[in-house]
């Protein structure tokens, strides 16, 4: 497995794409791949704060319900009401259409602290067994 | 999402398709699982193997929604090697399975199956059931739940030296019998090009002796899925070769391999009960609606005073369908139900239903909610989702 090397990542699954003092988040490969099916997406709503390690939203498959949680602080944005009527987009398209949420980061330097693509690969693979 | 998986790790959110919640204290070290014949196929075809009642069993190949869809249109293959079956012979197998089982045994002619339960003193329900009369003789075969088969074993062995007047065997075959189900609208036309006798003529709920791709076994018009298909009981060591012909001969008609995943959502949209989640030994049969297979008539058997006594007094709780008005994430088994803010009961299994769309599911609650129509607020994270009682089942599949 190689995940996406613009990417930064957390144990959680969750990635982040930084652009300046704006980021976009949604969840990797690997993590659509163990929940499979994707049902449901529940997204904060634009203007709501989300904090490092702490629930911002949820994803259903058909046989598991999981929290998604924020790598980094910030402000919501934008988020991506696609998800909302076609949640299987996680499933075909995790890093480019199924991107979560966009956020005005809080501290930039958060995001240089989170996992880099191949200390992720390392992680996932061992997760895997 | 820190812990993927871990519902269905827990044995508790995802509805177990043979499941008893708490009851797979063997599942911890996963070195101990037992195994079916089939292992290897399924690694080769790509399935996620967990740990189920005690076995490593697949839980998808391709996807759950993918594998459904595929049973509903074309037809599915499923390993169900981990399912436990229990003979009984003897001059006396009819009187001792009228004693132990709720429906009429008595019923049951040479070479057809009765789905019954197993109940116990207080009227609650130990397992839930499929007996088949053999073709010929005194003898029955008893298809019980993987979650249960300890247990079921020793109470049947425990119910039978209770009673020692009666000339009666009980063995559990399980470890030498193997068991391979195909469904779907295309599975009979798949399986009758594998063998020359004619799968026309066995009715619903019917069983034979049959010789299949070469392999001589038992094929059975059973299936928990809702559609047409078949159960089939060969000797464990054809049980490899039988699949692989299986898999062969459907290929173009779109056969593909089904997980406990698909089994779960499939045989909760045609309504049927999954032992753990709508059964349990505290659930009385009429509370979970399955009166029907209970006989008050055929004389005594086992918890029969406490269900005619409810029976009597009308059962306090109900088992209903509903689906989620509004879109939601699914409810699962162990949310509380709510009418007008107070707590009536909790749901026993629900899922999004892949041939629906919709989030359907079942729940137990008090008799006085109860009615199709009526509303029920389902509490899916802190928040009271509403929902409407539907008519059940919630798929049957065209004529």
């Amino acid at each position: 497995m190689t995940s996406p090397q613009d990417l930064r990542y957390v144990k959680t699954h969750e990635w982040v794409r930084q652009d300046g003092e704006l980021a976009i988040i949604g969840i990797s490969d690997y993590a659509q791949t163990e929940l499979g099916d994707i049902t449901f997406i529940e997204l904060p709503e634009v203007g709501d704060t989300i904090r490092q390690q702490q629930p911002f939203g949820v994803v259903e498959s058909v046989k598991a319900a999981s929290d998604v949680y924020a790598p980094v602080d910030g402000e919501v944005v934008e988020r991506n009401d696609a998800l909302l009527s076609a949640p299987d987009l996680v499933n075909a398209s995790p890093y480019d259409d199924a991107w979560f949420i966009k956020i005005r980061l809080t501290d930039t330097a958060q995001v240089d602290a989170l996992l880099a693509p191949d200390a992720y690969d390392d992680f996932a693979a061992d997760a895997g067994h | 999402m820190p812990k993927i998986f871990a519902i269905i790790e827990d044995g508790k959110e995802f509805p177990l398709p043979e499941g008893a919640s708490g009851q797979h204290d063997d599942d911890s070290g996963s070195d101990s699982l037992k195994e079916t014949p089939l292992r290897s196929r399924h690694e080769s075809l790509g399935a996620r193997l967990i740990p189920f009642a005690g076995w490593r069993m697949p839980v998808q190949y391709a996807g759950i929604l993918d594998e459904h869809r595929a049973v509903r249109t074309q037809a599915g293959l499923f390993d169900l090697g981990h399912m436990g079956q229990v003979n009984v012979a003897g001059p006396d197998a009819l009187a001792y399975l009228q004693a132990v089982t709720t429906n009429d045994v008595s019923r049951l002619e040479p070479g057809q199956a009765q789905y019954s339960l197993l109940p116990n003193e207080a009227g609650g329900v130990i397992d839930d059931i499929i007996i088949y009369r053999w073709p010929t003789g005194d003898r029955y075969m008893v298809v019980i739940n993987a979650a249960n088969r300890t247990n079921d074993v020793a109470w049947l062995k425990q119910q039978l030296a209770a009673r020692y007047e009666l000339e009666v065997a009980v063995d559990d075959i399980s470890d030498s019998l193997g068991m391979i189900a195909i469904q779907g609208p295309r599975a009979a036309g798949i399986v009758q090009r594998l063998t020359d006798a004619a799968l026309d003529t066995l009715p619903n709920f019917a069983w034979a002796e049959a010789t299949i791709a070469d392999v001589p076994l038992m094929v059975a018009r059973t299936g928990y899925t809702g559609e047409d298909g078949f159960e089939f009981y060969p000797d464990i060591n054809q049980v490899a070769a039988l699949w692989d012909h299986l898999l062969a001969a459907g290929r173009d008609d779109g056969l593909v391999p089904v997980g406990l995943g698909a089994r779960d959502t499939l045989r909760l949209e045609a309504r049927m009960p999954l032992y753990g989640n709508e059964l349990s030994d505290e659930i009385n049969p009429l509370e979970a609606g399955l009166g029907w297979a209970v006989d008050l008539n055929k004389g005594d058997f086992v918890g029969r005073t406490p269900i005619a006594a409810m029976k009597e007094s009308s059962p306090p709780r109900r088992t209903v369908g509903f689906k989620l008005d509004q879109r939601s994430g699914s409810a699962r088994t162990g949310y509380e139900v709510r009418v007008d803010g107070r707590a009536v009961g909790s749901v026993t299994s629900g899922a999004m239903s892949p041939t629906l769309g919709e989030n359907i599911g079942l729940a137990l609650v008090e008799r006085e909610v109860a009615g199709v129509g009526k509303p029920l607020q389902i509490m899916i994270r802190d928040r009271a989702i509403p929902a409407t009682q539907s008519k059940l089942p919630f798929y049957r599949r065209p004529a």
